[in-house]
Formats: structure tokens, C-alpha cells, sequence
């Protein structure tokens, strides 16, 4: 950790509170949001959806509905011809966007109309006569791997295994037989996870425009809009530079953002009326038919030796992917032991289909759920072996050198760090009371990087502006201005962040895998650096030396040597004013496909109070150790830890897609679906750790995802000592809790 | 459907408009007027997104018929900064770090308000409760409430 190859950096605006550059849009109403652009002639877009579980569809009838004067267009998917050419992901995003032979889902998409206002499209909902013929359903992901469950979707079935099962991914090291044999202890147990939202308060919301010529406009809500438009132009047969999309602020994505839903409907409405088109999603839509995470069910079993040296480790966890399939269950084999080093472990991932919408990334996607089965049970290994949990899990920590379950061997990492700071924590002394418990857990997750390109342009009056392609979700604008600042030397107010637009910069991948100021980051220091490349030449030129012996320090240029003596320095300043003399603008660009991304951990701790009479649960407090690598702006570091962890109390506590018998959703809306609101929670503390990653010059480490792993595991942990019964199922709901507290004093 | 003729005020000014009988004022607000610092997160009243003052009274516009605010004053977000200066509580969500994606942060400003206002000096817990109306994903209102009390310590000097 003291490594003077990784610290002892010096910054000055990298890790201070500036204000961020949205601040004063976003709290006068100002900043514009998917649903608030309008375009001269718009028409406003509706979808209808199917309230059948799963159904063959028979027949569609649209004639009525486009007869309805105000009426511009009605399109099914007869209007959406197979454009994909064998590419089988985005075969499944067409029919994901609307149901073509069958409905998937209850909220699957099969018409969708433009009209002149809302009204005159509701209207026409009702005048589409759709045709059913209902299938036999199935939503629960241990049901879809019974014998007789429907197949969801024939085209992926395999012979030789269920045809519900779409693969399994598998991860480990040495051989658990033999290392179940050498344990003293073993405690195995099964698990399950209800299916949660991202809840972003931000309905999906589009406006969209295209002309008979093939050119097309998009404005989305959106968390990655290169990717929506290359998704959006293949499905419709666009050429990708006539689609312009910009993305407009996002009120919130956490992973739901990263795919099209109906956007591309918005798109060939447009193109059927040729008039601009507003969509916006409904909350029930944005519930039945955006991308929510998978439910779960698992076994995990954990063998040690009598002094707690963990021997022997296996998960396996059944992924619910919903109607289409995706890498879920995958991910999550590769995050079920990355804390911890043991020998012979083994998770397997499973990817099962059912009839629920396409499962989507949610913070972190698949690491919360194998958490709650890992941490759960090394509890209950700790009670077995009668040893302190934190202790336990310290004796077995990944550390640097160790090999992740999933191949790579750890360079410096943060996981011991966090621990060893929960164990020294104040809130761990803290006194409980009656029917209090604390619960300590752990997370894993990924950074990614990725393809990236940033543009820096300097002023004539030395002020900057740096053009990015990744989404700001949650402050990246400052963080990228610090940083853009930190390079150029001069102050966070002289640097002016802008997300492009698709035709302003190269392609950048989404901002998903805690990527965006991880990735832009970097393109932004090696665009200053080219820019201050320049600026040594024009200063060069300015004072008629060689460029060679020219230096830039501290926000100037300074000619070295002793002939240069008596030559002041320049400043950025300076040299950008006679730009215009020296060679024209100055600027610096880079585009590359990010590397260096470094792995992040969390430690958390809790205290509950569990009440015996109602089975609710109250969170007394909560702390949040994470690992940054270094903390560009530390506000907005805490907010993604806080975030997180609220994200993942209310996965634990609360939140659960509940289906009822007829295969539709029965809580799809904020009153049902409960998120924590303000009153749910006490202040979350937070301890940023600063191990550097030595994949970025300044350390930097993706934050905004890991902190949603623990906290499923850490409450189930404190309710175990609070009340002495140990949580199975997730959301541990009143009902639930109750249940198990019954069951207990039988 | 006809059209119903309302005359209202809305943030100091007075404001006339048609809306059919059965639009929500926040659809009123929000497209007819173009007041759209007024944001739709749910349409239900569950996450206060929409919130406003009406008479003084927190509401979310999106449970309140446009046609039904005739003679009555509404506040929203855009009335909230006196010309150029900011109302301490939009100061303070800034300095505080209080919003992260933002959506929400106009009706957290006015429901705050709606608390300052009548309770200048507030309790954490009274300010949690004040703001239960109103659903933040980003922050896990730690910082907003830090905002929240860091506003109404200005307010009261």
C-alpha cells in the first residue's frame, strides 16, 4: 500500500469539492431531460402492450385505429422487417421491441401508434384488435427448468439439456472434491433473490425525427448513445452516420439505460409519418417492460479447516434472464469468491429463460445475489467455527498475487484494506440493544474500459473545452474538468466539459462497468498531454528556440538552459492568444480502446433492529469502506457509495417483482414496488480507501457500482444477530421475516 | 372534450390557458406552459418528482386536474431563485453535493421549502419525514438532508 510506485502523487484540483458545472441547470429546472424536448410538428407516440404472460399472436387488426382522424401512423411488427443478418443478439432486441409471432411477456410491445396528442393516441390503442391465443407460461426460474415448463424461446434450445437452460458459465481453480474432504466444517445452503429495478426516477423518453432522405435525429435518455444509435440504424436499416443521436441529461440509469427499448419504435414511427415523434414511457411500462435484473436461486456450500482456513468453496446460481437470453449468470460465477483465496472453488453461473421482460444490467449486475449466498454462508462457517466473521474472513482475503476465481492474478487491491478498516471501525464497538444485530459483508466488481475518444480544444482566451462521448450519470462533467484541469495547469472554472453527439466524436462505449470517468479520464490526460505538446511548439515558436528546450510546468511553458535565462515563462494563456499567429488552434485529441481498468472492493457493516411483532426491519446505521484507487472529487465519490447502498437496502429489505398466477406483474408502480425513501434510512458513512491502480496514471479506480454488492449479505448477517433466524430469501420482507421467526419458536 | 378556461398564478405572474378537463396540471405545466423543471417520474404520486406548492400547500401537480386551479397560486422550481440569486436551499444542494442525475431535485427544493417554511428549525427526522414524499435513487438522501440542514441554518440568521 506504501509502494511509492503507486502514491506520493501531488495534485492540486484532483481530490478537492468544486462545484459541479451542472449544478445551477439542475436545481432552477433548467436541465433538459429525455421528456423535455419538444420539435415543431411532433406527434406523441404510444405503445400497446400484451396483457397475456405469453400468447400467440394471431392477428392484429389496425385498420380502425388508423382510420381515427389525428392518426399518423400505426406500425407493427409487419412494418419491421428481419434486418439483422443472422446476428442473433440483435434479432432479439427487434423482438424485444415488439413481439413478432408471439407476446414474451405481460408488457411485451405488439403496436405502437403516432398521433397528434395523447389522447387521440390513447383512442386509438383501443381501436387495435390483437388476436391471442395464450400459451402456457411460466415465471419463476426453478419452474423454468422443470420438465413440463413452456420453452420461452425454441430458437435457443439445445439439445441434450433443458431447453429453458441457455448455458452455464463455470469459474475456478483446483479441485473441490478433494479439498471438501480435507474440511472439518462444511455449511451448505440454498438461496433465492426476488427480481429488482434500477428505479431510476426518469421514465425512457425520446424524441425522434426522420426524413424520407435517410437521415434521422434521436434524442434519448440514454446512458450510451453510440450504442442506441448503431442498434437503432441496423434495426431499421439506417446508414450509422445519418442517425444522430444525442443524449440528453439521464435522470438515472444504473444499467437500465444501456439497451434500447422503444426507441427504435419511436424511430420508425417517425419515419412512417414523417413528422418528429415524443415517446415516453408510462412508470407501468417502465416496470413491465425495460430491462430489470434477474431473480436468482443457489446452493452455496463452504468447507474449513478447524483454525478457519477456508479449503474448499462451490456456487452454483440459476440466473432468471427473462424472455431473451444474456450473460447474467456468467458474470456473477466470475464475482461469487473474487474476495477471498482458496484453493479449490468452484461457481457456475446458470442462464435460465422465463416469461419476464429482458433482463438488463443493474449497478454491479449479477454480484449481488451470489454475494448474499457467499457472505450468508461464511456467517454461518464463522458461527460453526466458532471465530470472530470478520477475523474469518481476513484469514482467507484475496491479496495482491492472489489468482482471481475467474483467471487473473491481483495486483494491489483493496479488499484486506477495507476489512482491516471495518474491523478497526468505531461503529464496530458501538452497543446494541434488544432485538438489534450488526452483520459485516463483502463485494466484488469489475471496471471496464473500453473505446473511447475525448477532444480537447483551447480558446483564444486559454479557456478549455473538452468534448467527451460518455454519459454524465452522476457528476463525471467535474470529474473530467478536474482532471482536464489537473494536466493543462490551470483552474476547474477555465475547463468546460461537453457530451457529444454521435457526428461530434468517434464512437465510446456506453458508461456502464463503472467506465465513464475511468475511461474518459484517460482519453482526457492523453488529450492534454497532446495539447501541451502543442503548446511547447508554439511557445517555441514564440520565443524562436527549439522546441526541445522548451518544458511545461505548473500550467506554463519555461525554455530551459542557461542561453534562455532571461525568457519569462508562458502561459497557457499567453501562447493561446497568439494562436491565431503560431500555427492556428490548439488542441489535442486521443482515441483508444481503454486499458488499465483496476478491480474495486467494499466491506460494509450494519446494525438493524428486527421487530418481532410486525417482522419490519430498520437500518440503525450504516458504513460503507470502499476501495477508490485515488478519489477525483470525494462528494461524488461518497454519493456512488451512499447511492449504492441504498440501492442495496431496498433489495433487501423491500423490493421484489411479485407475478401472480396469471404470469403478470401485480406491483409494477412506485407505491407497490417500494423503494426506501428518505425516512427509511439513517445517514450512510462512508470511508474511502485510496489503493491505487497502477493501470491509471493517477490511480484511478471505477466506483460507482461495487457498494450495491454487500448490502443484501450484511443485513442478512444483522438480522441473524439481531433476532436469531437466518434469512434464506431476499427481499427479507416483514411477511417473510415473520415467517421465519414462527418457524423458529415451533 | 371542450376545453376549460382557467386563470391562475403561477409564480408571481399571471397565466392563462385552455386544457381539457380531464389533463393533469402537471401536463398543463409541463407542456402547455412549458414549465418543465416540473418532472414526471411516475404520474401517480408516489415520488413527488412533480411537486409544487399550491396556496402554499405541497402537491404533486401530476394528482391535481389543470382545470381546477382557477384563482389559485402555484410555485414551481422556476420560481424558486429570486432573478440571479439562488434560494439558499439551491446553494446548498449544490455545495452539499445533494443531487447526483438531478431529476428529483426540483421536488426535493420544493418540498424542502414547503418545510423551511413552515418549520424553520428542524429535527433530521422531521426533515426525513418532510422529504418521504419524494423518492431519490441516486444519493440515498444522506447529502440531501445535510443540504436541507445546512439551508435552514442560512435561513435563520
Amino acid at each position: 500500500m506504501n509502494d511509492p510506485k503507486y502514491t506520493g502523487q501531488e495534485f492540486k484540483v484532483i481530490g478537492s469539492r468544486v462545484k459541479r458545472p451542472d449544478g445551477i441547470d439542475k436545481v432552477t429546472g433548467r436541465a433538459r431531460y429525455g421528456a423535455d424536448m419538444n420539435a415543431p410538428g411532433q406527434l406523441v407516440a404510444l405503445m400497446l402492450r400484451s396483457p397475456h404472460a405469453h400468447a400467440r399472436i394471431k392477428k392484429i387488426d389496425i385498420s380502425k385505429a388508423e382510420k381515427l382522424p389525428g392518426v399518423k401512423a400505426v406500425i407493427t411488427a409487419a412494418d419491421l422487417p428481419d434486418l439483422t443478418d443472422g446476428n442473433a443478439g440483435l434479432f432479439d432486441t427487434l423482438e424485444n421491441s415488439m413481439a413478432r409471432d408471439r407476446a414474451l411477456y405481460d408488457g411485451h410491445a405488439v403496436a405502437g401508434v403516432a398521433a397528434i396528442d395523447k389522447s387521440t393516441a390513447k383512442k386509438a390503442l383501443k381501436l387495435i384488435k390483437v388476436t391471442y391465443e395464450k400459451l402456457p407460461h411460466v415465471t419463476d426460474v426453478d419452474e423454468a427448468l422443470e420438465d413440463n415448463a413452456p420453452i420461452i424461446q425454441p430458437r435457443y434450445a439445445t439439445e441434450g439439456q433443458h431447453g429453458n437452460l441457455i448455458n452455464k458459465g463455470e469459474f475456478g481453480q483446483g479441485d473441490i472434491d478433494q479439498g471438501f474432504a480435507e474440511a472439518d466444517v462444511i455449511v451448505e445452503r440454498s438461496y433465492k433473490t426476488g427480481q429488482t429495478h434500477q428505479g431510476y426516477i426518469e421514465p425512457h423518453a425520446c424524441l425522434a425525427s426522420v426524413s424520407p432522405d435517410g437521415t434521422g435525429e434521436l434524442w434519448v435518455t440514454t446512458q450510451g448513445h453510440y450504442s442506441y444509435r448503431s442498434t437503432c440504424a441496423q434495426l431499421l436499416g439506417m446508414d450509422i452516420a445519418k442517425l444522430k443521436v444525442t443524449s440528453s441529461e439521464i435522470g438515472g440509469g444504473f444499467g437500465g439505460k444501456t439497451h434500447v427499448w422503444m426507441e427504435p419504435i419511436a424511430l420508425a414511427l417517425s419515419r412512417k409519418a414523417n413528422r418528429p415523434v415524443k415517446m415516453v414511457m408510462s412508470r407501468e411500462e417502465v416496470f413491465k417492460a425495460s430491462g430489470p435484473t434477474c431473480s436468482t436461486s443457489m446452493e452455496i456450500k463452504i468447507g474449513a479447516k478447524k483454525d478457519g482456513t477456508i479449503v474448499a468453496a462451490r456456487a452454483e446460481c440459476r440466473y432468471m434472464n427473462g424472455a431473451f437470453p444474456g450473460m447474467w449468470g456468467t458474470l456473477g460465477g466470475m464475482t461469487a469468491f473474487a474476495c477471498y483465496s482458496i484453493p479449490n472453488n468452484k461457481a457456475i453461473g446458470v442462464n435460465v429463460l422465463c416469461n419476464r421482460p429482458k433482463v438488463a444490467a443493474y449497478r454491479a449486475p449479477s454480484a449481488p445475489m451470489m454475494a448474499f449466498g457467499v457472505e450468508s454462508t461464511i456467517d454461518q462457517l464463522s458461527k460453526e467455527l466458532g471465530m470472530d466473521p470478520v477475523e474469518l474472513r481476513l484469514k482467507n482475503v484475496a491479496r495482491e498475487g492472489t489468482q482471481a476465481p475467474y483467471g487473473p492474478v491481483w495486483g494491489p487491491i483493496g479488499i484486506e484494506p477495507t476489512l482491516e478498516a471495518v474491523r478497526d471501525h468505531p461503529h464496530m464497538k458501538a452497543k446494541l440493544g434488544k432485538n438489534q444485530g450488526r452483520g459485516v459483508a463483502c463485494g466484488f466488481w469489475f471496471n471496464i474500459g473500453g473505446q473511447t475518444c475525448s477532444d480537447l480544444n483551447i480558446g483564444s482566451d486559454g479557456t478549455v473545452n473538452l468534448t467527451v462521448g460518455t454519459i454524465d450519470v452522476g457528476g463525471a462533467r467535474a470529474s473530467l474538468a478536474m482532471i482536464a484541469a489537473e494536466e493543462l495547469g490551470i483552474t476547474y472554472d477555465d475547463v468546460k466539459v461537453n457530451i457529444g453527439d454521435t457526428s461530434s466524436l468517434g464512437h465510446n462505449d456506453t458508461t456502464e462497468g463503472s467506465r465513464g470517468t475511468f475511461s474518459s479520464g484517460m482519453a482526457t490526460i492523453f488529450a492534454a498531454r497532446k495539447a501541451v505538446e502543442v503548446l511547447k511548439e508554439r511557445a517555441a515558436k514564440m520565443w524562436q528556440i527549439p522546441v526541445e528546450s522548451v518544458i511545461w510546468e505548473g500550467g506554463s511553458a519555461r525554455a530551459t538552459g542557461q542561453e534562455h535565462s532571461n525568457l519569462p515563462p508562458l502561459t497557457l494563456k499567453d501562447i493561446a492568444k497568439k494562436a491565431g499567429s503560431t500555427g492556428g488552434p490548439i488542441a489535442g485529441h486521443h482515441e483508444a480502446t481503454v486499458e488499465g481498468a483496476g478491480v474495486s472492493f467494499a466491506s460494509h457493516i450494519v446494525d438493524v433492529e428486527v421487530d418481532p411483532e410486525t417482522g419490519k426491519t430498520q437500518i440503525l446505521r450504516y458504513t460503507v469502506v470502499q476501495d477508490a484507487g485515488k478519489a477525483i472529487h470525494p462528494d461524488y465519490v461518497e454519493g456512488q457509495f451512499q447511492g449504492a447502498a441504498a440501492q442495496g437496502i431496498g433489495w433487501a429489505l423491500n423490493e421484489e417483482y411479485i407475478y401472480g398466477k396469471d404470469g403478470r406483474l401485480q406491483n409494477a408502480g412506485f407505491l407497490d414496488y417500494r423503494m426506501p425513501v428518505c425516512s427509511d434510512l439513517p445517514s450512510i458513512d462512508t470511508k474511502i480507501l485510496e489503493i491505487p491502480n497502477p493501470g491509471h496514471p493517477y490511480g484511478i479506480r471505477g466506483v460507482g457500482e461495487t457498494s450495491i454488492v454487500p448490502p443484501l449479505g450484511a443485513i442478512g448477517n444483522a438480522v441473524s444477530n439481531a433476532v436469531g433466524v437466518r434469512m434464506y430469501q431476499v427481499p427479507m420482507s416483514p411477511p417473510r421475516i415473520l415467517q421465519a421467526l414462527d418457524e423458529a419458536t415451533v | 372534450m371542450a376545453g376549460v378556461h382557467v386563470t391562475t398564478t403561477i409564480n408571481n405572474d399571471p397565466v392563462e390557458y385552455v386544457c381539457p378537463a380531464d389533463e393533469s396540471l402537471m401536463d398543463v405545466l409541463r407542456d402547455r406552459l412549458g414549465l418543465m423543471g416540473v418532472k414526471e417520474g411516475c404520474g401517480t404520486g408516489d415520488c413527488g418528482a412533480c411537486s409544487i406548492t399550491l396556496d402554499g400547500q405541497l402537491v404533486c401537480s401530476c394528482l391535481v386536474l389543470g382545470a381546477e386551479v382557477e384563482g389559485r397560486a402555484i410555485t414551481t422550481i422556476e420560481g424558486m431563485a429570486d432573478g440571479q440569486k439562488l434560494h439558499p436551499l439551491q446553494e446548498q444542494f449544490i455545495n452539499n453535493a445533494a443531487l447526483q442525475c438531478g431529476i428529483c431535485t426540483p421536488g426535493f427544493l420544493i418540498a424542502a421549502k414547503a418545510l423551511l417554511d413552515e418549520n424553520p428549525d428542524p429535527t433530521e427526522t422531521e426533515i426525513r419525514y418532510a422529504l418521504a414524499g419524494n423518492l431519490c435513487r441516486c444519493t440515498g438522501y444522506d447529502k440531501i438532508v445535510k443540504a436541507v440542514q445546512a439551508a435552514a441554518k442560512d435561513l435563520r440568521k
